[in-house]
């Protein structure tokens, strides 16, 4: 299988939960500029297929490689460029929107509370930096976990449902986010149930149940 | 630019510390716990002083080691619920790093506490007051190990149901060497003989958690989170 040096290769990955075959030999390369849509039913392995291209999971057969490295072997470089959203908002309710941000992509890079205020303000969770997380709607939720994702300027995201829980302005903002990472030089793994309508070339990846 | 470790560390510390405070519940339950187990002995076993002076060191220390293990099973639990524990396993920072910084700070919150509010529980329970230089002592060194400790437990019983049970199962049978040395240094101190090969054995226990125990707490939170 040709491998992309440049950008991200899944190659026959196998996952087993118990008895049953989540994951039968899915292989996919993606390059840099390139976005790829994954769908399928229930339970047909989109989010195992993230966590397993993140390298949260660590696969029963077959590999991920980046820049041709293995994950495994590349973890920190390999995490130091990718932003993983998954389905859940992942954030501390005792904390604000801010504090939250600050906390997790101050780990990634060096940052600014106005470069964070900024990102929030993109995704319209601007009004929401202050307020613990807790108190904050399903909606917002997803919108400071989408502004994470801004703010970690990573090259590779990796996308569970973003469109959940938003309203058409939340869904808009998502689009244009993809489209501008895409055309920046970013790839992106998007696992979502709609069509994506983009301004940009979408691959699409159906799994099987 | 990148964030190097220290940096990381400090950061995660940082945010515990402030979670700790946003929930003064949470820091308050494990010494309430330990006011009230240390002073219902002396009520419920009607002593004399002289045989509660005997009994306290063992008391205070078992008392000590049931409250900070009350709080070890949310050390990672809350955050595999929430998902921020993926984000901190993909944040680039290595996984040790993070297990240490939140150890250490579980460890300031928790037993640091529990340091300062021995001397109260100590003359409650009759211990001299010439005695608690090195009853703190001794329960900062203890409770930094268990804390250690705890962290290797906890990475262990994050997916299990009712995990504080099977934690603690793990955690007493590998504090016990804490018990027998940190009651014996108490032990000591209040009949004048000297201290310091029961402090020097918990300090070796101290480093010898400090230096390991990251890296295997690192290894169960893989096994568990994958």
């Amino acid at each position: 299988m040709a491998t992309a040096p440049d950008g991200l290769a899944v190659e026959q990955v196998h996952v087993w939960r118990g008895d049953r075959h989540v994951l039968q030999g899915v292989s996919i390369d993606v390059h840099p500029r390139e976005l790829v849509h994954i769908s399928g039913p229930n339970g047909s392995g989109k989010t195992t297929l993230l966590r397993v291209i993140s390298g949260l999971l660590r696969p029963e057969q077959g590999s991920v490689r980046w820049q041709g490295q293995s994950i495994v072997r590349s973890r920190t470089q390999y995490q130091a460029a990718l932003a993983y959203a998954a389905h859940e908002p992942a954030l501390k309710g005792d904390l604000t929107a801010l504090e939250n941000m600050r906390f997790a992509v101050g780990l990634k890079r060096r940052t600014s509370a106005s470069e964070l205020q900024a990102a929030l303000d993109r995704t319209g969770a601007g009004g929401c930096a202050d307020l613990p997380a807790r108190v904050l709607s399903a909606g917002q939720r997803r919108r400071v976990s989408l502004a994470r994702v801004l703010a970690m300027r990573a090259s590779v995201w990796l996308l569970d449902e973003p469109y959940a829980n938003l309203d058409a302005a939340g869904s808009a903002v998502v689009s244009q986010m993809l489209q501008d990472h895409v055309r920046d030089g970013g790839l992106a793994l998007v696992v979502a149930h709609r069509d994506l309508s983009l301004d940009c070339a979408v691959r699409r990846l159906e799994l099987k149940p | 630019m990148s964030v190097g470790a220290w940096e990381a560390f400090f950061l995660v510390i940082l945010r515990e510390m402030r979670l700790s405070f946003r929930r003064p519940e949470q820091l308050l339950q494990p010494l309430v716990f330990f006011l009230i187990v240390t002073t219902l002995f002396p009520l419920g076993l009607n002593l004399q002083l002289s045989l509660l002076r005997d009994m306290a060191p063992g008391v205070l220390w078992v008392a000590a080691l049931l409250s900070s293990l009350l709080s070890l099973d949310s050390l990672f639990k809350g955050d595999a619920d929430d998902g921020t524990l993926e984000q901190l396993t993909l944040s680039g920072q290595s996984l040790t790093v993070i297990v240490a910084a939140k150890t250490v700070a579980h460890w300031l919150v928790t037993g640091i506490a529990l340091v300062v509010v021995s001397p109260v529980v100590g003359t409650a329970l009759g211990i001299p007051t010439s005695a608690f230089a090195t009853m703190m002592l001794s329960l900062a060194l203890g409770t930094l190990t268990l804390s250690w400790l705890g962290a290797i437990g906890a990475g262990l019983t994050i997916g299990v149901r009712r995990g504080n049970v099977l934690l603690s199962l793990i955690v007493l049978p590998l504090a016990m060497p804490l018990l027998i040395f940190g009651a014996g240094a108490t032990d000591r101190a209040m009949s004048g003989t000297s201290v310091a090969g029961a402090l020097y054995f918990l300090a070796a226990l101290c480093v010898f958690t400090c230096t390991l125990a990251p890296f295997a707490a690192t290894a169960a939170l893989r096994i568990t989170v994958e």
